[in-house]
């Protein structure tokens, strides 16, 4: 699959993932396989075999022993990568914290997947949702293009001076991870010389610098400093991926923002959605305007950090949005993006009415007819008098 | 979104279905359109029914939902007519394709299968009787090749060609080209 010309290929979201991993050609991986994801490490593990790739590969045994072994990796001084989904995903929860505070630029694959029970291996995004406060920038990708394009650009992201964080870039499981579909993948020696050679900082194979990583920092020491340090950094992160996607513009041609914005300049409703439905909705967009109705959309690309001036500046001015999450939050009033939203929208004067809708959990399929009857709740809402009710509406639950 | 053709794959597992699916958006690939394949993923039982889409088109394809309403349906084993509802969503003008022995005319009365276009190929036989399996998918995309109208017969030889040229031995290759042209030339309408 080495590729001198930038070219099509035919690839599954899986193995859009490994082949920019490849073109990257980090220091080290280490994974272990899951669902929906097990192909990324998989081909991957193939290309280490091939001698495709100078990698050193660590198969772990366990997702938590994974990102542990990627921490002392990306400690050491090592460009390091990982790939999991879901449970996996879950299972490396404490050390996920960790390699945000360590500030190791540590980029990982997500494979979104609904974490049980009951027991389900299907697409939804409660995995990357319930790891938004550990730290990790968080990118999610709508198709193959995206999964290729994120994940180069990630390396460049996490490794940039005003940032130092681990980012994690996400793909909707099964319906871009298994789906067969187009990617335009850049040369390998375009992406060489894209993502630069890795320039550790303070690594601890630096025997003549020594320094101590992980200490206990405790009552009087600079925990809570550190954790505002975290928070600055996240807020580089804004300006830096918008600079990066800029730069990556003019090597691939394909410009992505930290949102995605579509027909919201006047439009009087819009809806909110994340990874692969976007285009459905930008469908049913197009369909609406035809008949006259001013609807938009906006596609969440970083949800951390979130950049909330870009949601009030593209749709700040409507009467009502739809927020639709592929995960919840129980209890909260509504899914992750929800809340993220609405309170970006909190300080517009006039103030958009924000509506929560849940749809596509444990992998339920979403079709046109949904997002219209989304679209037809929005309308409703903009033209009462008085407020709409604000509780979820599911979109597709079974009625029996 | 004119430009758009949805194929909808019926088959049951270790059939091939969604090989052939993704065979079709690969072809499609050499033909500079735009495609998509997937499967509907569920519990992987060898002869349990499964189901698989192709989308193409000649605009980038931006939905990634299942397919509701197939313009054409592909049925690689004739026992599903009997089980699931193959043509649902299908509109009025779908083309039908099934895996059969038997011409299009007696399919419908066997299965009690009204409206659609109707087509019927010996897959089975004609993939024991030229790759030596019983393996119905590569005559099926033969016989789709013709009806659907959607590249030539040569882009599939050609991606045969190159594609299984790197994974099988060259009797394999032949068998499965000579297995394709067969079905593309066999395939009965009414």
């Amino acid at each position: 699959m080495t590729t001198e010309q930038a070219t099509i290929l035919a690839v599954t979201g899986n193995e859009a993932v490994a082949e920019a991993m490849r073109q990257v050609n980090p220091d080290v991986v280490a994974a272990y396989p899951i669902t929906p994801q097990t192909e990324i490490v998989q081909i991957y593990a193939q290309f280490v075999a091939d001698g495709k790739v100078d990698t050193e590969f660590i198969t772990a045994e366990s997702e938590h022993s994974a990102m542990s072994a990627a921490i002392g990796s990306a400690a050491a001084g090592a460009r390091t990568m990982t790939a999991t989904s879901s449970q996996g995903f879950a299972l490396m929860w404490e050390l996920l914290f960790v390699a945000a505070s360590y500030r190791l630029p540590i980029v990982m694959a997500n494979v979104n997947r609904a974490l049980s029970g009951p027991i389900n291996i299907h697409c939804d995004h409660s995995d990357s949702m319930g790891g938004r406060d550990c730290g990790w920038i968080q990118l999610y990708g709508e198709n193959h293009q995206e999964a290729y394009d994120n994940h180069v650009m990630a390396v460049r992201i996490a490794e940039h001076a005003d940032v130092r964080l681990p980012v994690m870039t996400m793909i909707d499981g099964y319906v871009i991870s298994g789906a067969i579909g187009p990617m335009e993948s850049l040369t390998d020696a375009q992406v060489q010389e894209f993502v630069g050679p890795y320039r550790p900082i303070h690594p601890m194979l630096d025997s003549k610098h020594p320094v101590t990583v992980g200490p206990f920092d405790g009552l009087h020491g600079f925990y809570m400093e550190h954790k505002a340090t975290q928070q600055q950094a996240m807020e580089r992160a804004s300006r830096v991926i918008d600079e990066i996607a800029a730069e990556y513009a003019e090597l691939s041609g394909r410009r992505y923002g930290l949102i995605d914005a579509y027909r919201t300049e006047d439009a009087e409703v819009a809806i909110v959605v994340v990874g692969s439905t976007a285009g459905t909705t930008r469908m049913i967009v197009d369909k609406l305007r035809a008949k006259g109705v001013r609807a938009g959309c906006v596609r969440v690309r970083a949800f951390r950090p979130f950049p909330a001036a870009e949601y009030a500046e593209a749709i700040g001015h409507c009467k009502v949005v739809g927020v639709m999450d592929r995960s919840d939050s129980f209890g909260a009033q509504g899914g992750q993006v929800f809340l993220e939203v609405r309170s970006a929208l909190y300080d517009c004067d006039p103030r958009p009415q924000v509506l929560p809708f849940i749809y596509g959990l444990g992998g339920r399929d979403i079709f046109p007819a949904n997002i219209e009857q989304a679209f037809t709740v929005l309308r409703d809402a903009a033209k009462r008098k008085t407020k709409t009710t604000v509780e979820r509406r599911y979109l597709n639950l079974r009625e029996e | 979104m004119q430009a758009l053709t949805e194929i909808r794959w019926h088959g049951r597992g270790g059939q091939g279905a969604v090989t052939a699916a993704k065979m079709v958006a690969e072809v499609a690939l050499g033909q500079k359109k735009y495609f998509q394949a997937f499967p509907e993923y569920g519990p992987e039982r060898s002869g349990a029914p499964i189901v698989a889409f192709t989308r193409i088109s000649d605009e980038p394809i931006q939905i990634y939902c299942g397919i509701e309403n197939p313009q054409i349906v592909v049925v690689l084993d004739p026992t599903l007519l009997s089980i699931v509802d193959v043509t649902k969503g299908a509109p009025e003008d779908a083309i039908v394709l099934v895996n059969s022995d038997l011409p299009p005319a007696k399919l419908r009365a066997k299965y009690h299968i009204e409206g659609h276009r109707l087509f019927s190929i010996a897959a089975t036989r004609i993939a024991t009787e030229t790759i030596g399996r019983p393996i119905p998918n590569t005559p099926m995309v033969g016989a789709l090749t013709r009806i659907a109208g959607l590249f030539p017969l040569a882009s599939v030889v050609d991606f045969l060609r190159a594609d299984f040229g790197k994974k099988f031995p060259p009797k394999v290759v032949e068998g499965n080209i000579e297995a394709i042209t067969r079905s593309y030339e066999e395939v009965q309408g009414e």
